[in-house]
């Protein structure tokens, strides 16, 4: 809790740099008018116009939370401007990804624990993956599947999935190599079969590093599911919104749609994160 | 169909020689270690191509590996000049600019608690944002060239580099900063002969992280808008003309970029914490 009082600081000083900023880019579009018009303005006129402007370079905080406020509740959820339509179509591609990459990774970590073939021949593979910038397939599975006629959300949750397996993968391998030698050999003297050391060995030692990884996986499948909104032919979804926005200059707009994705990535990894600490505590890991 | 019995004859035969090879004593050995995986990645490519070919599946769905060999041949000074664009000026300049940003910026918090105590939280959480998505905007106030690029690669490789040189700085023990200041060590001395060189190993962590992070940003922020040169516009134009070995291409390249630049990272880390466990013994 001691740490409340410098947080709401630096936050203050964040908004006020951006309120600073705000002026300072926004004041030339108000030169430049009243030089048209070839009037004279003063500096109290120019910070009042750079709070209201209807497109300006860097939309004023209030300006951003009244965009937010009216995305969310200032529309019916259907409507085609609401935030939170958009925001669901994101969310529910995302949450399929996730499950997913999450079980295929799971999958995967213990074929790669059990088979030392596998391990040798994959593993390298997923570690190497991790160093590749895959974000940029994502155009291209879009419109791949579009072609063989699989629209919606299953492209944008294929990009997802990927984005969320391998963090799952390397992750969990580690988890479920975690119990030590001698923990192993006590698996041994109860002569515990390979499944039984398993279950009631390593699959409840990986369960920290699973929860670390998927915090990680949950904030990729979500970037996964933002970029794949954006080629060409999405209309939904918090992606579709900002590439909209940047055609038509609807700076408001970009501001709303970011600010909801990270709303929405900070409440995915809380949710993991509570997720996270119940069964910890249940298992006895955590107190 | 007999290009589809071959490969999976391939396939069958490599799968087998690696689960035979995986059991033998020998496989702990750096060359096997290498060989194996290399066989397991031989064995796709193979697969793929034999997919391909067998099942006749149109390039504007799947193109063989070969035909996109052929058009990494065909077409290198795009690739180049693309590369040139994206990974030497976009991403390469903001991973500079942003890294060297973080460090300077944990060197200052670094005497006030009460600015970390506020940074940390607030640098972890946006650790965790979907910052791809500022890409837009920084597009519009930097323009289409690679500076807009550039920012975006800074803005994402900030917060990662400035959490883990933070945790780093504070990982020298009680004891050796006493030590420090029995010997009547400044601030600065006790920063640089003790507490930068204990910190490099989280530094380089953070350091690696942002690799991929700058390849992301800076082809992500091509799809806002960019030059008719660069990776993530040939990408997007490509797939737009259902030129799908072009794109393939472009993501080799990427994919290569990528390795050598975390490559690169791992190698200069090598050399700076030598000391570290878990660098020693490994030659």
């Amino acid at each position: 809790m001691r740490s409340v009082l410098p947080v709401l600081t630096v936050l203050l000083a964040i908004l006020v740099i951006w309120y600073a900023a705000a002026v300072r880019l926004n004041s030339a579009w108000t030169y430049d008018q009243a030089a048209r018009a070839e009037a004279e303005v003063t500096f109290g006129e120019v910070v009042k116009d750079a709070m209201v402007q209807e497109r300006p370079v860097l939309p004023a905080p209030h300006q951003v939370a009244a965009g937010l406020w009216d995305g969310f509740a200032g529309q019916a959820i259907t409507s085609k401007k609401s935030l939170v339509y958009h925001g669901w179509v994101t969310l529910s591609a995302t949450m399929v990804g996730f499950l997913i990459g999450t079980l295929g990774g799971i999958l995967l970590a213990v074929g790669i624990v059990h088979n030392k073939a596998m391990d040798l021949s994959v593993m390298p593979w997923a570690i190497a993956s991790q160093t590749i910038p895959i974000l940029a397939i994502a155009p291209m599975v879009i419109v791949v599947l579009a072609s063989v006629g699989v629209t919606g959300l299953l492209p944008k949750a294929v990009i997802s999935a990927y984005l969320s397996f391998f963090p799952v993968v390397v992750g969990m391998v580690k988890g479920l190599r975690s119990p030590d030698q001698m923990m192993l050999d006590q698996l041994r003297t109860y002569s515990a079969s390979k499944g039984q050391t398993f279950w009631k060995l390593r699959l409840p030692a990986s369960v920290p590093y699973l929860f670390t990884s998927l915090k990680v996986s949950v904030a990729a499948s979500l970037v996964g599911a933002i970029v794949g909104e954006l080629p060409a032919g999405a209309s939904a979804g918090l992606g579709a919104r900002l590439l909209s926005g940047s055609y038509y200059g609807q700076t408001i707009q970009i501001w709303s749609a970011l600010f909801a994705a990270a709303l929405l990535a900070a409440g995915l990894v809380m949710i993991v994160g509570m997720i996270e600490r119940r069964t910890l505590v249940r298992m006895g890991m955590r107190t | 169909m007999s290009w589809l019995i071959f490969a999976l004859a391939f396939w069958a035969a490599a799968w087998g020689f690696n689960i035979w090879a995986s059991h033998q004593g020998f496989a702990r050995q750096r060359g096997w270690r290498l060989l194996i995986p290399g066989l397991f990645g031989v064995t796709l490519l193979v697969l793929w191509e034999g997919i391909v070919r067998g099942l006749e599946v149109p390039g504007v769905i799947l193109p063989a590996p070969s035909a996109i060999w052929e058009r990494i041949i065909d077409s290198l000074p795009v690739l180049w000049a693309d590369f040139a664009q994206t990974i030497l000026k976009g991403a390469l300049s903001g991973y500079l600019i942003g890294c060297g940003a973080a460090f300077l910026t944990a060197i200052l918090i670094d005497r006030s608690p009460f600015l970390q105590r506020g940074l940390l939280p607030v640098g972890n959480f946006v650790a965790a944002l979907p910052i791809v998505g500022i890409a837009p905007i920084l597009v519009m106030w930097f323009g289409f060239d690679w500076q807009s690029k550039a920012a975006v690669v800074v803005v994402m490789v900030f917060f990662p580099v400035l959490v883990n040189t933070v945790a780093g700085l504070a990982a020298s023990e009680r004891m050796q900063r006493d030590l420090m200041a029995t010997w009547g060590a400044s601030y600065w001395q006790g920063l640089f002969k003790l507490r930068l060189p204990a910190a490099m190993p989280f530094i380089f962590n953070g350091l690696k992280i942002a690799t991929t992070l700058a390849l992301i940003g800076a082809i992500v922020a091509e799809f806002f808008g960019s030059p008719i040169v660069g990776m993530g516009f040939r990408i997007s134009t490509a797939v737009g003309q259902l030129s799908l070995d072009m794109v393939w291409a472009e993501i080799a390249v990427a994919a290569l970029a990528g390795s050598a630049f975390y490559g690169l990272v791992a190698v200069i880390e090598k050399a700076v914490t030598f000391w570290h466990p878990s660098q020693r013994g490994r030659t």
